[in-house]
C-alpha cells in the first residue's frame, strides 16, 4: 500500500511525463483492440463464406438418378466435404421464381426442363475448394462447375496480410512503449536520487526503493489499456451501424459481450507486465 | 562497541582520507572527533555508516565487521545506527513528520505506531509544534532538531553526528549539544564531529582529534585547542 500510495506520489509530482507514459501504452492498447475485432470479423466473414455451398456443380440433362446418387456418395465420403446437396430441376425452377418474382415476363420463358438440376457442395476449408472443383469437372456427368473462388481466396489473403500487419504493428509498437517507458522511468529515478541515497543510507533495501517505480511502471500500464480498451470499444460501437448496413446478412453482430471481457483481461495481464518489465529495465539500468 | 584497527582510506586521486588510524569508542562514550576542515572527520564516520569502505584495515561497530558485511545487510546494518548529516539530508518535499517517519517506514512500522512515535521523539527534541511544517519553513535550529529526531527514531545504540552545529549561533549550538548530552545520558553511544572549539571545551568529554587523516591526540577530558 506503501509503495503505491510512493507512486501514486511521483505521478502526481510530473503529471506531463505520466501522460507521455500512459498516451503511448493507451494507442498500443487500441490498436492492439482494434486488429483484435478486425480478425474476429474477418474470421466470422470467412466463416460465412465457408458455410455457404461453395461448388456448384450443373448436371448434365441426361444424368441417370443413379450415376448422381453416386457422385454425390463419393463427395461425401471426403473429409474435405461438410456438406453435399442435390437441388432437382423443380427446385431450381422455385429458386429461380423466387429470384425474379417481380419480373413476370421472365418467369413466362422458363421452365423447369431448361433448367439443369445441380449438386451444392461446402468444404470444410477453402483451400479444398480448387480441388473439388476439379474432381468434379472430371465427372461425366457434370456439365459445368462454378465456385466464388476469387472472393474467397482474396478474403484469406486479405485476412493473412491483416494478421501480419496486425503483429508488426503491436510489435512495433510495444517496443516504442518499452523504450518511452524506460526513459520516463529513468527521469523519475535521477529526480528522486537524493531522496533514494537518503533513503538507504537510512537502511532502505533495494527493493524497497525498487517497487515504488515498478508499481509506477504497473499504474501506466493498467491506465493505458483501461483507456485503450474504452477508446476502441467506443470505435466500434459508434461504427456499429455502418459495419451492419455494409456486411449485409454476414451476421458478425452483435459481438458476445464476455468476448470483451476477456480483451480486457488480457490486454491488462500484458499491460502489467509490460509496464513492469519497462520500470524494471529502467531501476536495472539506473538503481543498482 | 566500535573499534577501528590501522585503518587507512585511499582515495582515487592517491590523497588519503585517513591514514592508519586506530580507536577504540566503548558502549555509551560521548566523544567529539575535531579537527579542521579535510582532516579526515567525515571520512571516518562515512567508514562507519559504511558508505565506503577502508583501504585498509578492519573496522567492527557492535556485532558488525563492516569488511564481511554482505552487500544485502547493509539496510540492517544501518538500521542500528542514528546518523545526523552535515547536509542535514531532509527532504525538502516532505514535512517534518515525513521525514522523522521515514526510517519507520523503511523499517516496516505500522502507520499508527509510526505516528506515536513521530510525535515522541518531536516531543523531546522540542519541535512538535512544527510537526507538519516543511523543512523551508524551519529556523537552522529547528531542522537541526529535526535530523537528530530522525536519527533518533529507531532507537540505536549509536548516534553519528557530522557537524550538527555548523552554520548555526552560538546559543543554538549550545542548545544541540545539550539535547545529544540527554541522548547520551539515556545510554546511546554519541559521536559528535565538530571543528567547533568553544562547544567542545564547554564540555569535559573525549576528545579525538584529527589532523591530515591521522589521530594526533585522543584524550579521555580533552579540550580542543586550535593551533
Amino acid at each position: 500500500m506503501k509503495f503505491l500510495k510512493t507512486a501514486w506520489h511521483h505521478m502526481r509530482r510530473s503529471p506531463y511525463q505520466a501522460f507521455a507514459a500512459i498516451f503511448i501504452i493507451l494507442q498500443t492498447f487500441f490498436i492492439v483492440s482494434l486488429f483484435f475485432y478486425i480478425i474476429y470479423g474477418s474470421t466470422k466473414i470467412i466463416s460465412y463464406f465457408e458455410s455457404l455451398p461453395q461448388v456448384t456443380a450443373f448436371l448434365k440433362s441426361e444424368a441417370k438418378q443413379e450415376n448422381i446418387d453416386a457422385l454425390r456418395d463419393q463427395l461425401k465420403s471426403s473429409d474435405k466435404v461438410s456438406d453435399v446437396r442435390f437441388v432437382s430441376k423443380q427446385e431450381a425452377l422455385q429458386i429461380y421464381k423466387q429470384q425474379n418474382k417481380n419480373d413476370p415476363l421472365l418467369l413466362e420463358l422458363v421452365t423447369a426442363d431448361i433448367l439443369p438440376s445441380s449438386l451444392e457442395i461446402s468444404t470444410t476449408k477453402i483451400h479444398d475448394l480448387a480441388g473439388i472443383s476439379e474432381t468434379l469437372k472430371n465427372s461425366t456427368i457434370v456439365q459445368e462447375v462454378i465456385f466464388p473462388k476469387d472472393i474467397v481466396a482474396n478474403l484469406s489473403a486479405w485476412t493473412d496480410a491483416l494478421r501480419k500487419i496486425g503483429v508488426v504493428l503491436i510489435t512495433v509498437l510495444a517496443i516504442d512503449s518499452i523504450f518511452i517507458m524506460v526513459i520516463i522511468i529513468s527521469i523519475r529515478i535521477s529526480q528522486r536520487k537524493e531522496e533514494i541515497e537518503i533513503m538507504r543510507l537510512l537502511g532502505a533495501t533495494s527493493w524497497y526503493v525498487r517497487w515504488p517505480f515498478i508499481f509506477e511502471g504497473m499504474a501506466y500500464g493498467i491506465i493505458g489499456a483501461c483507456v485503450g480498451w474504452v477508446l476502441s470499444l467506443g470505435t466500434l460501437l459508434s461504427a456499429m451501424p455502418f459495419l451492419q448496413h455494409f456486411l449485409g446478412p454476414i451476421s458478425v453482430f452483435p459481438i458476445p459481450p464476455l468476448l470483451f471481457g476477456e480483451l480486457l483481461l488480457i490486454e491488462l495481464l500484458l499491460a502489467i507486465v509490460l509496464g513492469a518489465f519497462s520500470s524494471y529495465l529502467a531501476v536495472l539500468r539506473y538503481l543498482k | 562497541m566500535i573499534t577501528l584497527d590501522k585503518v587507512s582510506k585511499a582515495f582515487s586521486t592517491g590523497v588519503y582520507g585517513l591514514n592508519d588510524i586506530s580507536l577504540s569508542i566503548d558502549k555509551g562514550e560521548f566523544v567529539f572527533l575535531v579537527g579542521s576542515t579535510g582532516s579526515g572527520k567525515t571520512t571516518l564516520l562515512r567508514l562507519l555508516i559504511r558508505d565506503t569502505l577502508p583501504s585498509t584495515g578492519s573496522i567492527v561497530v557492535g556485532e558488525y565487521d563492516i569488511l564481511k558485511l554482505p552487500h544485502r545487510k547493509i539496510p540492517h546494518f544501518r538500521k542500528k545506527l542514528g546518523i545526523v548529516f552535515q547536509d542535514l539530508k531532509l527532504l525538502v518535499d516532505r514535512t517534518i513528520f515525513e521525514n522523522v517517519a521515514l526510517p519507520l517506514e523503511v523499517a516496516g512500522v505500522h502507520p499508527k505506531e509510526i505516528k506515536k512515535k513521530v510525535e515522541d521523539m518531536l516531543e523531546q527534541t522540542g519541535i512538535k509544534n512544527h510537526i507538519y511544517k516543511f523543512p523551508i519553513q524551519l529556523s537552522g535550529g529547528e531542522l537541526q532538531r529535526a535530523a537528530i529526531a530522525r536519527a533518533l527514531i529507531l532507537s540505536p545504540d549509536i548516534l553519528l553526528a557530522d557537524e550538527p552545529t555548523g552554520n548555526l549561533d552560538p546559543t543554538t549550538s549550545t542548545d544541540i549539544v545539550k539535547l545529544l548530552i540527554q541522548i547520551n545520558e539515556k545510554g546511546t553511544t554519541v559521536i559528535m564531529a565538530t571543528h567547533n572549539a568553544e562547544v567542545v571545551n564547554k564540555l569535559t568529554k573525549r576528545v579525538v582529534v584529527l589532523d591530515k587523516g591521522k589521530i594526533i591526540r585522543d584524550q579521555k577530558k580533552g579540550k580542543y585547542e586550535i593551533s
